[in-house]
């Protein structure tokens, strides 16, 4: 946590964009959408840093700005406690298309790899690139890669793969620049159900090594 | 278009006489079916979508009697030729464009009562490029995540329209009589258009010398220009490249990538975007964008 003080930026006739400085982002989306008044919000948006808060009307985006420094006061004030989410468990097997490259790179094994993998505590901490595309924070720091220099055009859903910091379950059908190094039966993302997403931000998500 | 070209074409011996039918006899250069899309769901990915011109979508299913979220015809640049199983009242808004049934030109064409089996035919727009079609009760596509608008950006929505494209019709609804006088849709017609905006969220970024040139030079929209957004040409910003992590966008937010040359996003904006956004178009005024034709040049005004 850095000093610097949370920002509100006016972001159209309708947004806030917050810049969240200290707390995590989904910390603070998940703090604004319990709040009351959150009915009246068409969109909170939380990305890498910041949060973008839409109104659904023009009216009140001044009150709007004092209840959102409340909300920032408070989650600010907060001891850096677990997050409010649930833990979703998924069943992983690893046998990705780029498991031998990345052990390779980071000087494991390939089950030392998996093992590793299983090990991190991951928070959905938001979403974005594609519909249910979710980001997962926490990724060991033995793993941590830069992208695939070249993405692929198509990956298939339930592929798990890492980034950065960063791990994803695949929703299906977009391009796709991470690290595969397992696969899921879990569907979690799916326009036909109701809702459409397994995972829910602020989360905890939990990797199982199943076998091959 | 003959009548009898028309039945063997599109309607066929399949066509049963219960439910009515629209079927699409030329589906046009990009012909999308959209009602007003699937706003609120950005916080998992998934694009807000809907009409590029909402105002001219909403005139159209008020003036054939819809609800306002109906599933109607984009057609961008014309093109498009539909008929019908049974006589209904369709009602055509936005850009404007010659409007044929059975190859005679209608005149006061908001709104046509086309008869069972007659081709109507819409010609490309004399301004602004993006027309609305509606059929009264409306059409029902496929809906996805409760919306029946097809994203361009994710695909998202009911399959693309093309020649043989069918949609189920919902009963016909008493046509209100709206006073066609009132039935005037917005689109640029020549000469600059204003555009205001509001800075933010990321206008900090950007020096006086910039700020003042986005607002005082005109701004052409390129070929570059779908319902995902607008590019535009003029004197680029000189920005250069910007750390910046991603973060939420909307509609109208006037983003400047390295290149220094703004993008408008409309409809399909992806929910995230890295490059800063200076300003935001106002909600009044971006409907005008999606009007907007390569070439058209825009004021950038900010709100204060």
């Amino acid at each position: 946590m850095n000093g610097a003080a949370p920002v509100l930026r006016r972001a159209g006739d309708r947004g806030w964009l917050i810049d969240c400085a200290g707390p995590r982002p989904a910390d603070v989306a998940t703090a604004i959408r319990a709040r009351p008044w959150a009915s009246e919000l068409r969109d909170v948006v939380p990305a890498a840093t910041t949060v973008l808060v839409v109104a659904e009307t023009l009216a009140g985006m001044e009150p709007l700005a004092a209840e959102l420094r409340a909300v920032l006061d408070e989650v600010g004030g907060r001891e850096s406690r677990p997050a409010p989410g649930r833990t979703v468990v998924i069943p992983v097997r690893y046998d990705g298309a780029d498991l031998a490259a990345v052990a390779e790179r980071v000087g494991m094994d390939p089950h030392r790899v998996a093992r590793l993998h299983t090990e991190g505590t991951y928070t959905v901490g938001f979403f974005g690139f594609a519909p249910g595309f979710a980001y997962l924070d926490g990724v060991p720091e033995g793993l941590r890669l830069p992208r695939l220099s070249s993405p692929r055009p198509r990956v298939a859903p339930g592929v798990v793969a890492i980034a950065g910091n960063q791990t994803v379950v695949y929703p299906g059908g977009t391009p796709g620049g991470w690290h595969q190094i397992g696969v899921t039966t879990e569907r979690l993302w799916d326009v036909d159900a109701q809702p459409p997403n397994r995972l829910a931000i602020g989360d905890r998500v939990v990797f199982e090594a199943v076998a091959s | 278009m003959s009548i009898a070209m028309a039945t063997a074409n599109a309607l066929g011996p399949a066509a049963t006489a219960r439910a009515a039918v629209l079927t699409v006899v030329e589906a046009g250069v990009a012909t999308s079916v959209q009602d007003l899309g699937r706003p609120g769901l950005a916080h998992l990915g998934v694009p807000a979508s809907g009409p590029a011109d909402r105002r001219s979508f909403r005139l159209a299913n008020r003036l054939a009697g819809n609800p306002e979220n109906t599933p109607a015809f984009e057609v961008t640049l014309g093109g498009l030729a539909v008929t019908l199983s049974e006589s209904r009242y369709v009602a055509i808004t936005g850009a404007p464009v010659p409007v044929t049934v059975d190859g005679v030109p209608v005149h006061d064409a908001p709104l046509v009562r086309l008869p069972a089996g007659a081709v109507l035919a819409i010609g490309r727009p004399w301004a602004g490029c993006r027309t609305y079609l509606t059929v009264s009760g409306g059409m029902e596509p496929v809906r996805v995540l409760g919306s029946a608008s097809r994203d361009s950006l994710t695909g998202l929505g009911p399959d693309p329209v093309g020649a043989g494209s069918r949609y189920g019709l919902g009963p016909a609804r008493p046509v209100p009589g709206v006073p066609l006088e009132l039935a005037f849709s917005v689109v640029p017609c020549g000469g600059p258009v204003p555009v205001r905006f509001r800075w933010g969220p990321r206008h900090e970024l950007f020096g006086a010398a910039d700020r003042h040139r986005l607002t005082s030079e005109p701004w052409r929209v390129s070929a570059q220009c779908d319902r995902v957004g607008a590019r535009l040409t003029g004197a680029a910003l000189s920005i250069g490249s910007v750390d910046l992590a991603s973060e939420g966008t909307m509609r109208g937010a006037i983003q400047v990538p390295p290149s220094g040359e703004p993008i408008v996003f409309l409809a399909d904006h992806p929910v995230t975007g890295g490059y800063p956004v200076i300003g935001v178009v106002t909600d009044a005024d971006i409907d005008l964008v999606g009007q907007a034709v390569p070439g058209d040049e825009l004021r950038l005004t900010p709100m204060y």
